[in-house]
């Protein structure tokens, strides 16, 4: 069992949780995910890893309520356990491997899509604490909605925030801001946008316009996250490729993007049901 | 005298009625249909079935003690020998172990060798005999049959052993696999389990090895002597054909782990599962068997698809007649060459063509052929691909100096050594996918070899 060691709701339903799972949090690196079960029947639901801390034990998650299982999630309290906290799974960002000279010569740019945010931060803190320059772009469809800016101040160089409704920072899309950024001067070397699957493709095909690396972190379903099932199969440069083993971060410009869209629908009338028939656990035990 | 008796048939819930349900298949023997079935034992000088059977289970004793009542003495003689008599008494294809090689088979019919394995593992609970401690660590990776295996052996020898599973719940392929109607999770598994832990075994599961911890760190941070890896094969294979990656597309391993792990069969358990009111299964293996009649339970019509004849079908012969008997269709000597999708990528019909035999290979099977412009479609929603499975690369990729073979598999002795100093391993890891009994073979062997590895430093 897992302990809820803090929670914190960033939005009224976008929920962070510090949980106690010693092994993971020593193991964990940028770019990784786990996987949580909540309770006995419930979906085993992969979530990037927010933030990891080796001394105290334990790792962050942010959740957002969408479905049955990730309310079941949130509706977890302090002090209480999930059952299953597995991880860390896939394969690191590329960066944690590369050399001190190399790193120097980089300037990473970051697309952060609404709870994306949060799997972004560690990447840019871990950069950002090596000298690596590092620029972040935050989207939210309006102020409330956003998370993590306080913490992402921090961990990069500049940080630029949009909101679709113009209620904080600039007016407009997250891929307009790219390009305002690179048509004002700014060289990147790398981009790398974590978030809803439409929008990584969006920022994509604007990095193919100013002719850009890109790195994606695909958010597909999985049930094992272990390479066991495949349901998280996806096409990258006309290859299958299990994004919980071989990813989750992959080439934007290789990913078939509308295939992996379709196939995150794989679920959804199964899972009206599931939200039709759920009996909601918040606020139980009060 | 004896082989004057016809073999007992354990009685089975009706076709028809089951097809319907979750719930076993066989009903098991009672103690007068055993002890009837046990009085057949000829209890040969040289039993042939005992040599048969991958883990040596003295056979002719155990039934002996059947017959006299006393099933706690036949559960103790099994234990000697195997860990999971009431897994084994299911799944095991005795028709080509101990129950093929029987005597009684030459000219009749064998002793009902599995079916009174599992009576005995069902109605009684043997006594384990376990050699006192010596504080020696040894790690097993994976809670599989070869994991259990070779963790039970260590443990008797007084091994402090600690097994990792990576998923939530602990068997490998006997919990996420073999379907709850062939082997019953929270009573006969978890029972199986149990008795494990009651040697003093322990468990820790979510653990990934080679992602959460890897064996280097096991070896130089936690104390371990000695690491078995009995991983499995766990990487489902696909066609390579057009239109894989459509909705309404399963590997088996997908489908079975959705419905057998997560119990997505059970509506009060949120994991979704699809089966659709059509499902075709790729392939004629155990596992083909296993996720056709899922699917059937599931309310689809079910067809399996598979490149030879109902003759060449690799799943035992019980497999299939079950299968046949709860109505599923086996579209014998079809190969698909393309799955079609409607304007919304879900699966509308696997487009097939007629295959015929030709000569025999090297592997002295008919090759299936393509005959030619037989192409036609069969409508569906779902397809499963069902086309066996190799061992999962992670643990060979994070451990240096651990070597394996062109298909993936881990290079070890016939005892489990590996080219790593201290690392066993065996099971579907080493050999690509087989059966349980073997896996539990591998296992028993290793942990000798452990054993003799250790007392040899």
């Amino acid at each position: 069992m897992y302990e809820i060691i803090s929670k914190k709701m960033l939005t009224p339903t976008i929920c962070e949780m510090d949980v106690k799972a010693e092994r993971l949090s020593k193991a964990a690196q940028p770019g990784q995910f786990l996987i949580v079960r909540a309770d006995e029947k419930g979906e085993r639901v992969p979530l990037t890893i927010s933030d990891y801390d080796a001394e105290k034990g334990t790792v962050t998650i942010v959740t957002q309520q969408i479905g049955a299982s990730s309310s079941d999630i949130i509706a977890h309290e302090q002090g209480e356990e999930f059952c299953d906290v597995v991880g860390p799974l896939g394969i690191p960002s590329e960066f944690v491997k590369m050399s001190a000279e190399e790193l120097a010569q980089q300037h990473y740019v970051f697309i952060a899509g609404g709870v994306g945010t949060a799997p972004v931060y560690p990447q840019a803190k871990w950069l950002h604490e090596r000298g690596v320059k590092v620029d972040v772009i935050v989207g939210a469809k309006t102020k409330d909605l956003l998370i993590y800016t306080d913490k992402m101040e921090k961990a990069c160089d500049n940080l630029y925030i949009c909101t679709d409704d113009g209620s904080a920072g600039f007016h407009g899309l997250v891929t307009a801001m790219l390009e305002k950024l690179v048509a004002e001067g700014n060289v990147y070397t790398q981009v790398v946008a974590i978030g809803p699957m439409i929008m990584m493709k969006f920022a994509t095909l604007t990095a193919k316009k100013l002719n850009l690396p890109i790195i994606v972190s695909l958010n597909t379903l999985m049930v094992d996250g272990t390479g066991m099932c495949g349901a998280c199969r996806v096409t990258v440069g006309g290859k299958t490729r299990f994004a919980c083993v071989e990813g989750p971060e992959f080439d934007g410009h290789q990913v078939d993007f509308d295939e992996a869209l379709r196939r995150q629908r794989m679920y959804v009338a199964e899972e009206k049901e599931a939200n039709e028939n759920h009996v909601c656990h918040i606020g139980r035990g009060k | 005298m004896a082989n004057k008796i016809a073999r007992t048939k354990a009685r089975e819930q009706a076709p028809l009625v089951r097809a319907t349900n979750f719930e076993e298949v066989c009903y098991g023997f009672t103690l007068e249909e055993a002890q009837l079935e046990a009085s057949r034992c000829l209890h040969c000088k040289n039993p042939r079935c005992v040599s048969a059977c991958p883990v040596n289970i003295n056979i002719p004793d155990f039934i002996a003690k059947v017959l006299e009542g006393d099933i706690k003495g036949a559960a103790s003689i099994i234990a000697q020998d195997s860990s999971l008599p009431a897994v084994c008494g299911r799944v095991c294809p005795q028709e080509n172990q101990c129950e093929g090689s029987c005597i009684l088979g030459i000219k009749g019919e064998s002793v009902a060798i599995g079916q009174l394995e599992r009576f005995v593992a069902d109605n009684s609970t043997a006594e384990a005999v376990v050699a006192p401690s010596n504080g020696i660590k040894v790690a097993v990776v994976g809670s599989g049959p070869a994991g259990l295996a070779c963790a039970s052996d260590l443990a008797k020898m007084g091994y402090s052993v600690t097994v990792f599973e990576a998923l939530h719940k602990l068997g490998g392929v006997l919990q996420y696999g073999i379907p709850e109607f062939r082997l019953p999770k929270d009573t006969v598994l978890a029972r199986e389990i149990e008795s494990v832990k009651a040697l003093g075994v322990t468990f820790e599961t979510d653990v990934v090895i080679g992602r959460t911890v890897t064996i280097d760190q096991l070896f130089d941070e936690e104390g371990f002597k000695a690491v078995f890896v009995g991983s499995g094969a766990g990487l489902p294979r696909f066609m390579g054909i057009p239109g894989e990656n459509l909705n309404g597309v399963f590997s088996a391993n997908e489908f079975l782990t959705r419905n057998n792990l997560m119990k997505a069969f059970r509506p009060d358990y949120l994991t979704p599962i699809h089966a659709g009111k059509r499902a075709v299964i790729v392939g004629g293996g155990n596992v083909a068997m296993d996720a056709a009649r899922t699917a059937l339970r599931l309310g689809a019509e079910t067809h399996i698809v598979y490149r030879r004849t109902e003759k060449e079908l690799p799943a035992r012969r019980e497999e299939v007649h079950h299968a046949i008997e709860e109505g599923i269709i086996f579209d014998m000597l079809t190969n698909p060459v393309e799955i079609l999708g409607d304007e919304n990528g879900n699966v509308r019909a696997v487009k097939c063509v007629k295959m015929e035999l030709g000569e025999p290979d090297e592997s002295g099977r008919r090759s299936p052929q393509v005959v030619e412009g037989s192409e036609f479609e069969i409508p569906t929603e779902t397809v499963i691909m069902s086309l066996g499975t190799s061992p999962n690369p992670l643990i060979a990729s994070t451990t240096e100096g651990l070597e394996v073979n062109r298909r993936g598999c881990i290079v070890a002795s016939e005892v489990g050594a590996t080219s790593r100093e201290g690392v066993f391993a065996g099971g579907d890891a080493v050999s690509g996918a087989a059966t349980v009994i073997l896996a539990m073979g591998a296992g028993r062997k290793a942990a000798k070899a452990i054993d003799e590895y250790i007392q040899s430093k």
